[in-house]
């Protein structure tokens, strides 16, 4: 064991900063081109980490079992997301409901690595988003379009995913989402600078965000995708429409070969722009997830329209 | 000068916009083929057991560590630290192993105590470096041919052995060039 440091002054006094916005924001881009996973125990948290997610996001109930069952869906028992966390090197994220700020401090004390503030729980509030500048754990929040993503990130998420239809296998809303949400980038980017504060009225969003979104060309955070993935081609597919991640939710461990989907699917992020590629990795991966027509739920079973 | 730069995940995309700044050709690397005519090459930050398994599934592992072997400059942070090393603690997970040190991932512990500081770098000694730790590794072990370039509160956080650099923090995520401009110095 030999270390030596001689190439530089031993006196040197570091200022620490810890949890600053660019630590935050900095965790999303690491995970982009990436996948998420949902799971419920620690079992599943290593087949996630074996086929390469990036991150899983603790839960007891997948969205699907959630739609199935009804009641009140809450955020999860402290051990499980421990066990998760301890049985995993990659980053844990573990869900609040919209507005509780009390179970986002609980998961902060707890040490995830990331908080979705997640519309696939039952809301807490139904008007106040949880402030998540007050907290050292980055967010990630849902988003069907352009304001509410801005006023999330205003509200201090350092990533945005869109809200798809969690549980239903069904990738058409988060399509619809995510080419919302790019269709307004594009506009902002190429309007004329006096028209700004016209579309931050129309959008409801904060006007400095969208003066930044004119100048940059791009969300001021990184842009994933979820809510409905089920395939290797659902993944590619809200790459090219513009997603830099994707979170997989009940589509990994609702599917037959939960192993060999899950790989699949990270193979599919990294080469989605490749068509032999996709077509090798999506061959005998066997049954998908049981899907659901989203215009066959009734408005009071719909999760992407919880969030103000 | 074209630099390559692995795009299997992670934050490809800060380093090929730094590159850019620094006005080198860059390329993303994906496939064994986009090797070919590359000068040298970044291993970005990101999950470095999802990046280790691609790079083994796609058989870049053993391209890269040929490369290396024949002198092509690497430059990794944070994650391509660890996926340089030839010691994980604790660890079997995939990766080039080309360097003679070990690390520790998430050495400072959860995203949480993710942190920066103004830290020294021994190429540029006048000015400290904005270092930029996020869940960050450290270093643990150095062999002989090893340098130590950076150290935080005693851990060793910058290193480099011959044509290969590695930094546990993440120069691509400020506006500051300079550990991207030493690593070109090493660039035949």
């Amino acid at each position: 064991m030999t270390t030596h440091v001689s190439t530089h002054e031993q006196s040197n006094r570091y200022e620490v900063q810890k949890a600053t916005w660019r630590t935050k924001v900095g965790l999303a881009e690491m995970l982009r081109g990436g996948v998420i996973m949902d799971v419920v125990n620690a079992e599943q948290a290593q087949i996630a980490e074996e086929a390469g997610a990036v991150a899983v996001m603790a839960l007891e109930r997948v969205p699907a079992d959630i739609r199935r069952e009804g009641g009140v869906a809450r955020m999860s028992d402290p051990r499980m997301i421990e066990e998760i966390m301890h049985a995993v090197t990659i980053p844990v994220m573990a869900k609040c409901r919209i507005g509780h700020f009390a179970e986002a401090m609980i998961l902060e004390a707890l040490g995830v690595d990331f908080i979705d503030e997640s519309e696939v729980l039952t809301p807490a509030d139904e008007e106040h988003h949880v402030n998540k500048h007050a907290f050292k754990t980055p967010f990630v929040c849902g988003a069907r379009d352009l304001g509410e993503a801005l006023r999330r990130i205003g509200e201090g998420a350092a990533m945005i995913r869109t809200k798809g239809e969690a549980g239903t296998g069904n990738i058409v809303e988060a399509v619809r989402h995510m080419r919302a949400i790019m269709r307004d980038i594009r506009r902002i980017h190429s309007a004329p600078e006096d028209e700004l504060m016209a579309i931050a009225k129309q959008l409801q969003a904060p006007y400095d965000l969208v003066v930044e979104i004119h100048q940059t060309g791009r969300l001021p955070v990184p842009n994933f995708s979820a809510g409905g993935i089920a395939t290797p081609a659902d993944a590619a597919l809200m790459m090219w429409l513009g997603a830099e991640a994707v979170f997989v939710g009940s589509g990994v461990f609702k599917s037959s070969n939960p192993e060999k989907r899950a790989r699949a699917i990270v193979d599919a992020v990294t080469y989605y722009r490749e068509p032999e590629v996709l077509a090798e990795i999506s061959k005998g991966l066997g049954e998908a997830m049981p899907s659901l027509d989203v215009r066959k739920l009734a408005d009071e079973e719909l999760m992407a329209v919880r969030g103000w | 000068m074209t630099v390559g730069v692995l795009a299997l995940q992670g934050d490809f995309a800060e380093h090929l916009a730094m590159l850019s700044r620094l006005g080198v050709d860059t390329r993303e690397v994906r496939k064994v083929g986009d090797l070919e005519g590359v000068d040298a090459l970044i291993i970005p930050g990101g999950e470095s057991t999802t990046i280790g398994k691609l790079m083994a599934r796609y058989g870049l592992d053993a391209a890269i560590r040929a490369r290396a072997q024949h002198g092509m400059p690497i430059y990794g942070t944070c994650a391509g630290l660890i996926l340089l090393a030839q010691e994980i603690e604790g660890s079997n997970q995939p990766r080039l192993g080309l360097m003679d040190i070990a690390v520790v991932r998430n050495a400072f512990g959860r995203q949480i105590e993710s942190f920066e500081a103004d830290i020294p770098f021994a190429p540029t000694p006048d000015q400290p470096i904005r270092g930029v730790f996020i869940r960050a590794p450290i270093v643990s072990r150095v062999g002989a041919g090893v340098q130590v370039l950076s150290t935080f509160e005693d851990k060793i956080v910058a290193v480099q052995q011959g044509n290969l650099l590695a930094t546990a923090f993440h120069p691509e995520l400020t506006d500051d060039t300079r550990v991207h401009r030493y690593f070109l110095t090493l660039v035949k």
